[in-house]
């Protein structure tokens, strides 16, 4: 263990800002990298049932035309 | 033989062989990044001249390392696409070229949050930091080039072709600005070449450079499958797939 | 084979000579943003000398990039791409014809003005004949890297932007080179070495170039 106490850890021998200003930097763009990726998947998923739905209800509307 | 065997089974498989394998990427990532965190910020050793800044290095070297893979895996996977024409190496230039530019930033923050102590200042034209910079305008620039086009298809080869050039240029490039660096300021501090580290030190970044290394395989992968959906979302399979998906969330709630 | 590029070049000439405003306006472009420096900087001849290749040398990428546009523009829009694809000789040859072309009306003035250039910014003779040398073989490596950027981008409705955003930053060895080569010359040492690397460099372009620019042509023609 380097340190000795909590707040020593914190304080990165008075480095603190610059060390947790690069991690959480590095953590947040990784976060953001992480949402977009599932985000890209939710909206290709959500477009492909919309299209579903649209193509059923079409077909639908058409069974009716045809019961007239 | 390629083009012989049915592009849309293939494309199928290597769908579910990624997401086979994205599991164990993940694994990996995440065992590794917690334990190389944990020992690399508490256990190391401070280091003897830079004091406790030296632990900004357990991201910023396996950053830079791994947005170099990434373009290597981009060059190698565009020159399949090209001259192979396999739609799934445009697709894995595609997607990797996010993760490389968001590692290449990485890289380039941390550098300049760890100059800030060490130069006494937040940017200064350091050869690597300069070439890193220019690793950042070359994947962005291949983003925006796959974006701008709509048809995924010519996009993926348009891509293909800029990241060839690019990795032609980026030997040229980092050489180049090596030799302007040190004509121009002869005297840097360079931090990064040491001649030894205290194995004490050395095991944690090795750790999280694996770490970073099946994180961006994880990603990859990840984004691959996006591509592959994207691109075939009118195949049956894909179809079947969205189904699926919407009935499991229809049962649970 | 080389009727067909002689052929390709003199009909470039010819349109250019019409619309001779195609080659005067990057020209005119390039002369006033080098005179803007003085203006905004100061006329310190000193000042001026040492930040002169820099100068020069970024205002002739920027003028570079305008002149791209009209590259293989007309020819996307009336189809004769297409036809140069059908075209019995390798479209890499035919591409070259072009991009040498597109060096005789752009590159070429630019090393015409640049003794004006060089009395604005009170370069001395041995320093001129660096910066002449360098835009000599820099010149047309731009032409022949900004090709590949136009080819790739020709299909899109916002291309322009797109082109400085990729050329850009694969240009940046040309102007590393250039510019450290003309430093040495300011300062009295030999700058052989630099022109040597810019030579190997123009050599690897000449090359590869044409054969990425055709391929990205059809890509964006498809």
């Amino acid at each position: 263990m380097a340190f000795s106490s909590f707040s020593e850890f914190l304080a990165m021998g008075g480095y603190g800002f610059y060390v947790w200003l690069a991690y959480g930097v590095s953590l947040l763009s990784v976060i953001f990298l992480i949402i977009d990726t599932v985000y890209r998947r939710k909206k290709i998923f959500n477009q492909v049932e919309q299209r579903l739905q649209r193509e059923q209800r079409i077909k639908a509307a058409e069974n009716k035309k045809g019961t007239l | 033989m390629w083009k012989w065997l049915h592009p849309y089974a293939k494309s199928e498989k290597s769908y579910a062989l990624s997401g086979k394998l994205m599991p164990w990427f993940l694994v990996t990532a995440v065992i590794t990044f917690v334990v190389g965190m944990v020992w690399g910020l508490a256990f190391a050793p401070a280091d003897y001249q830079q004091g406790d800044s030296f632990r900004i290095i357990y991201i910023h070297v396996p950053a830079a390392m791994m947005a170099m893979a990434a373009y290597s895996t981009m060059a190698i996977a565009a020159f399949i696409a090209l001259v192979w024409q396999i739609r799934l190496a445009e697709m894995t230039v595609a997607a990797t070229a996010p993760i490389g530019a968001v590692y290449t930033f990485i890289a380039l923050f941390t550098g300049a949050a760890w100059g800030k102590p060490m130069w006494g200042a937040w940017w200064v034209w350091d050869a690597r930091l300069t070439s890193e910079l220019i690793l950042l305008f070359v994947y962005l620039g291949i983003i925006a080039l796959y974006n701008a086009f709509s048809d995924k298809v010519l996009a993926g080869r348009a891509a293909s072709i800029l990241t060839l050039v690019g990795v032609i240029n980026l030997p040229i490039i980092h050489f180049s600005v090596v030799w302007w660096n040190t004509l121009h300021q002869g005297a840097t501090i360079t931090k990064f070449d040491k001649p030894s580290m205290d194995t004490a030190m050395l095991y944690p970044l090795l750790i999280m450079i694996i770490s970073f290394a099946a994180f961006l395989g994880f990603m990859s992968l990840y984004r691959f499958r996006n591509e592959i959906l994207h691109r075939e979302s009118h195949r049956p399979w894909v179809i079947s797939l969205v189904q699926q998906s919407s009935t499991q969330i229809n049962k649970r709630g | 084979m080389f009727n067909a590029f002689a052929q390709i070049v003199r009909k470039e000439l010819l349109g250019a000579f019409r619309q001779q405003s195609d080659i005067l306006n990057p020209i005119w472009f390039f002369v006033i943003v080098v005179t803007l420096f003085p203006l905004g900087i100061g006329t310190d001849p000193v000042l001026l000398a040492r930040i002169a290749p820099g100068i020069i040398w970024v205002a002739a990428l920027l003028a570079a990039l305008l002149s791209f546009e009209r590259l293989f523009k007309d020819d996307f829009i009336d189809g004769s791409l297409e036809q140069m694809m059908l075209a019995p000789y390798p479209l890499a040859w035919l591409v070259s014809a072009k991009v040498f072309a597109h060096w005789l009306l752009t590159g070429l003035p630019i090393l015409l003005v640049s003794p004006l250039l060089a009395i604005f910014l009170s370069l001395e003779a041995n320093t001129f004949w660096a910066l002449f040398l360098t835009l000599l073989i820099g010149t047309p490596i731009l032409s022949l890297l900004g090709a590949i950027g136009v080819a790739l981008t020709i299909g899109l409705r916002k291309g322009g932007v797109l082109l400085s955003l990729i050329m850009l930053p694969l240009s940046i060895p040309i102007l590393i080179f250039s510019t450290m080569a003309i430093d040495a010359a300011a300062y009295g040492q030999s700058y052989i070495g630099m022109l040597a690397l810019l030579g190997a460099m123009l050599v690897g372009a000449i090359t590869l170039a044409p054969f990425a620019i055709a391929a990205s042509l059809r890509v964006s023609v498809s």
